[in-house]
């Protein structure tokens, strides 16, 4: 397929993904923005104000951009799971299969996608955070970059995932009892520093920890682990998922017979 | 709406034993080969289960095969497979578009996949959906469509990118008599004007009225290949549906 007609293909697949998380936006954008207030006024209002500073800033301040990143990888992750799964589920994603477009396209639209639901939710969780404290911004290339690649990450684990998913329950599975117990022990309400030397380094095994604090880094400019680490693990996370989801299309796993 | 000229050598479909082995151990094909010249109206014909959705999944990219070799107007689905698909058409046993999705999207976003501008894709869209009747629906979403204006969705959608072969797969079924007529008739009518078709039915008699080539598969095999005139010539009196049950009783 020539390269006009692919970037075309790639921008119909993210289009029709992007009309379609606006229009469900009851359903794609709001659920976060009443979550995050909720724990804007129970962990970062009534609790918080009762802690000690960490890193030097308030804990409301400390839980910012924790809770930005814990929206945004749960909605890149479910924004591709879901519509690639609901497009297996009823075939339309037959559509894309019987065309001419390269794997790589159905795969890059689907993750844009996802990442347009990350970056649009995050924005919106960003200015709700707004009204509860003031942030400060220490470098605005790492918060770009570790919010895109954040995004990325989970839009393609959500792809890997209802490449596999047989039911509803396959795709609520990995957000309940994976993502969700990664995030909150990700270090978005806590610094590791606070913890016994163990654990700091059993913490080092999640990948939401470098994620969460490489954003972090961006608005405080301090951060639990290196940041050039963290940028690595995310970079290196993609490509293995990139290699993995691009091997098992091409073998129709998932989403061929 | 002009379709392709396809006066051609290079036969549209070309297979050489496929073969479809399922995971669970189902043989759905069994080394089936067929040459389909280009310009053709090709009756696939079968029982239930005889592997005629499987081999035409496998040339529009739904199944993977196991071994043989595929080829849509001279290009392998193996190794060109991109331009191979850009030259078929599908419209599948079963409704396969997003039933909240409005008509006009389903059609003008499948012109979409095959890289065709949008503005063009709207041009086309306005003409292929009026000439099957379904321009008065363009922004009604797909579920609020009768099962016959969805048929005729999934043909419009098939042909938006102008395909040089149309696969069908069972277009007819559950569709009253009237509208099978009407059918029929926009099917022969890019017939001729080029476009090569492919047709499975349970009709046995859409395919006698429609079809000048037709082949038989049974579990895997094809057990009969030739002009569809031969076919009922050599028969005597006999229509196709008694020549139909003898072939898959012998077998």
């Amino acid at each position: 397929m020539e390269t006009n007609r692919t970037l075309i293909a790639y921008y119909t697949v993210v289009r029709k993904d992007v009309v379609r998380m606006v229009r469900l936006w009851k359903q794609t954008f709001l659920p976060s923005m009443v979550t995050t207030v909720l724990y804007f006024i129970v962990f970062g209002s009534l609790i918080g104000s009762k802690l000690p500073p960490i890193h030097g800033v308030s804990y409301i301040m400390f839980i910012v951009p924790g809770l930005v990143m814990m929206q945004v990888i749960m909605n890149a992750y479910s924004n591709t799971s879901s519509a690639l799964f609901m497009a297996k589920f009823q075939r339309n994603l037959e559509e894309m299969l019987v065309s001419p477009m390269p794997e790589w396209t159905i795969i890059g639209g689907y993750v844009t996608a996802g990442i347009v639901r990350g970056s649009i939710t995050g924005v919106l969780v960003l200015g709700v955070g707004l009204f509860f404290t003031h942030l400060t911004l220490y470098s605005i290339p790492i918060i770009i970059a570790a919010f895109v690649l954040t995004c990325a990450l989970f839009s393609l684990g959500g792809f890997l995932n209802a490449m596999f998913a047989e039911s509803f329950d396959s795709i609520s599975i990995i957000p309940t009892f994976v993502l969700t117990p990664m995030t909150f022990l990700g270090g978005v309400f806590y610094s590791i520093q606070q913890f016994p030397p163990f654990w700091q380094t059993v913490s080092l095994a999640n990948p939401v920890l470098y994620m969460v604090n490489v954003f972090r880094y961006g608005f405080l400019g301090t951060s639990d682990v290196n940041i050039g680490l963290a940028f690595g693990v995310l970079l290196g996370l993609i490509a293995l998922f990139l290699i993995l989801i691009l091997w098992l299309f091409k073998r129709g796993a998932g989403l061929k017979t | 709406m002009v379709y392709f000229s396809t006066v051609t050598s290079t036969p549209a479909v070309a297979i050489k034993e496929l073969h479809k082995v399922y995971k669970g151990g189902t043989e759905a094909l069994r080394g089936a080969t067929l040459d389909i010249p280009a310009g053709d109206f090709f009756a696939l014909l079968g029982p239930n289960g005889a592997g005629k959705t499987t081999l035409i999944s496998i040339l529009a990219g739904l199944t993977v095969k196991t071994s043989g070799t595929a080829e849509i107007f001279g290009m392998s689905i193996d190794t060109n497979h991109s331009l191979a698909k850009s030259y078929l058409g599908l419209v599948p046993q079963e409704f396969n578009f997003n039933i909240f999705e409005r008509v006009i999207d389903i059609v003008v976003n499948q012109a979409g996949y095959y890289g065709i501008p949008r503005a063009k894709a709207l041009r086309d869209a306005e003409a292929i959906l009026k000439e099957l009747g379904l321009w008065e629906k363009r922004t009604e979403k797909a579920q609020k469509l009768s099962g016959g204006m969805k048929r005729r969705l999934m043909i419009a959608r098939a042909l938006i990118h102008h395909p040089r072969l149309l696969l069908l797969d069972e277009p007819t079924a559950g569709v009253d008599v009237e509208l099978r007529r009407s059918m029929w008739k926009f099917l022969r009518k890019i017939n001729a004007e080029g476009t090569t078709i492919i047709l499975t039915t349970h009709y046995l008699e859409e395919a006698e009225q429609l079809c000048r080539t037709v082949a038989v598969i049974n579990h895997g095999e094809i057990v009969v290949h030739e002009p569809m005139r031969a076919l009922l010539t050599r028969h005597g009196d006999k229509d196709l549906e008694d020549i139909f049950m003898e072939l898959i009783e012998q077998k």
